[in-house]
């Protein structure tokens, strides 16, 4: 019983990362109907910046929100410079925008930084009072930084008028110019949020996973998998399926299959699950009268 | 009166299909002015055109401002409220938010909370419906959403795109009869498209008759009204 629900807060804790990474592959599909390939990369790239600014003796929390600051100002950046002028390109084109995004960012990562294995710290005491019997204080505490970015991301959207205006531009374009949204800067600002969340995710998973620059290609993969599973066009949906990704893999790998397959028996499950409801288990069904 | 919003020689196109050949047309300050035609005589994209949500060339010139190398948000931003061919509804947004989106760009905080009171004033099932989606409204409710979103923007002109498309009768008397109100207290000067001519002739003061992108004949509703021609061809009598 205890190793069982050992595996399953595990779960939660991995589900955590994966929900993160879901978000913001959501934050950007919603607005242009596109899946951002780049994000595991671009959030690797902000793993390493936080990594290289606590190196120059930055406290680990100031140079958490000053990487996720960088993160937001360089998705921004990356939407209006890159992104921007395949505006009207067909959907390949920009498929291969975001390969070579990734790849850029993977290079990039290995010229700046070297191909070596880092450590990178936890903000997390080891011994600290909230780790439990069956969590880490790590785990714990990165259960509550994905939480509580996920409150905000919601009292965002939820609650001000720039928020509104971002979920306006993302279902009706046509509708927001003609309130005088500026559009374009809504779809910067959105990929911006997004890096900023991927940023979380990198920055929580680096401990566990050690920062290097293939970092973050399962857990996009895993991210990619919540955020279907939940529904992409439903943020909430998007990040309880993250969670619900991380349980699954962990007791597939503890119970069914082993470690080696974990990722194809949770692979398997969401693919059974998309057969049966293939806008994902939160999809939403667009209700409207004619 | 004064011209609001003056345009000449404005040719429009669709990718490289010219839809507009140089319409001159002006909205007085304070009036209603009718858009007449048949259908695909380019009436809505008049309106798209003013907007700037296509492309366009010729001299705009609203509120004593040319409008040329605007976005349609610049546009907007000048006071230029747009109830658009289908509505524009935000089918996923409540209502209220519908509403709120209108006022975005506004700053003055008070007048805006005046100004939804208003808006419900002239249409109470809004404040009824107002944490409904909108996309579940009868297209009734839609129109009069559309009206009132583009209203909360403190319009000095509003654009109409067939307000009256795909209502019931009682509920076009309804809303005209509400719009003519919005003009006489609000000052509020608009530009209507409708194929009802009938209807539009009733509202406006002044009317422009399209065909095939062209205006074909100008001046005071009455007058138009009274010419043989239009009567035959689009007041059916």
């Amino acid at each position: 019983m205890t190793a069982l629900l050992h595996q399953i807060f595990s779960g939660l804790a991995s589900g955590g990362i994966y929900a993160s990474v879901a978000l913001a592959l959501v934050l950007i599909y919603q607005a242009t109907h596109l899946v951002n390939f780049a994000q595991g990369e671009m959030a690797m790239f902000a793993t390493y910046i936080a990594w290289a600014l606590v190196q120059a003796g930055l406290p680990y929390w100031p140079a958490f929100l000053l990487t996720l600051a960088i993160a937001f100002a360089g998705g921004v950046v990356i939407e209006r410079v890159i992104i921007r002028p395949f505006d009207k390109a067909p959907v390949l084109a920009s498929v291969c925008v975001f390969i070579g995004l990734l790849s850029i960012f993977n290079s990039l990562a290995g010229f700046i930084f070297t191909y070596t294995i880092k450590s990178f710290p936890s903000p997390f005491a080891e011994k600290a009072w909230y780790g439990t019997r069956f969590m880490s204080p790590h785990e714990v505490g990165e259960i509550a930084v994905t939480l509580a970015m996920l409150v905000l991301v919601y009292a965002f959207f939820r609650f001000t008028p720039l928020g509104l205006a971002m979920r306006a531009a993302a279902q009706n374009p046509v509708s927001s110019r003609l309130v005088g949204i500026r559009v374009g800067w809504m779809l910067a600002l959105g990929w911006g949020l997004a890096a900023a969340a991927g940023a979380v995710a990198g920055m929580m998973a680096a401990p566990i996973v050690y920062l290097e620059p293939n970092m973050m290609g399962g857990i996009l993969l895993y991210g990619f998998a919540g955020a279907l599973l939940g529904g992409i066009d439903n943020p909430w949906g998007a990040v309880l399926g993250g969670f619900i990704v991380g349980v699954l893999e962990n007791l597939a790998g503890g119970y069914v299959v082993g470690p080696d397959l974990k990722l194809t028996a949770a692979l398997i499950i969401i693919v059974g699950v998309l057969v049966v409801r293939p806008s994902g288990l939160f999809g939403y069904r667009i209700v409207t009268r004619v | 009166m004064p011209a609001l919003l003056e345009a000449r020689g404005l040719k429009a196109y669709y990718g490289a299909t010219p839809v507009l050949h140089g319409v001159d047309l002006v909205v007085e300050a304070g009036g209603i002015t009718a858009l007449l035609g048949a259908n695909g005589a380019g009436k809505t994209t008049l309106l798209r055109a003013i907007c700037a949500m296509v492309r366009r060339e010729g001299e705009i010139r609203f509120a004593e401002r040319a409008l040329d190398g605007l976005g349609t948000e610049d546009v907007v931003r000048l006071g230029v409220g747009h109830v658009p061919d289908g509505r524009g509804t935000f089918v996923h947004l409540t209502v209220e938010e519908n509403l709120r989106l209108g006022a975005y760009t506004r700053g003055d905080r008070a007048r805006v909370a005046d100004d939804f009171e208003r808006v419900y004033a002239y249409f109470p099932r809004l404040r009824e419906r107002r944490r409904q989606q909108a996309g579940t409204l009868s297209g009734g409710e839609q129109q009069m959403l559309a009206i009132s979103r583009a209203l909360m923007l403190a319009p000095k002109l509003l654009l109409l795109d067939e307000p009256s498309f795909g209502l019931a009768p009682l509920v076009v008397k309804d809303i005209f009869r509400i719009l003519r109100t919005i003009n006489r207290d609000e000052r509020v000067s608009m530009l209507v498209v409708e194929q009802n001519a009938t209807l539009a002739l009733d509202l406006a003061d002044r009317a422009y008759l399209m065909e095939t992108g062209r205006v074909v004949m100008s001046g005071g509703a009455d007058r138009i009204r009274g010419d043989e021609s239009v009567r035959k061809s689009y007041l059916g009598y």
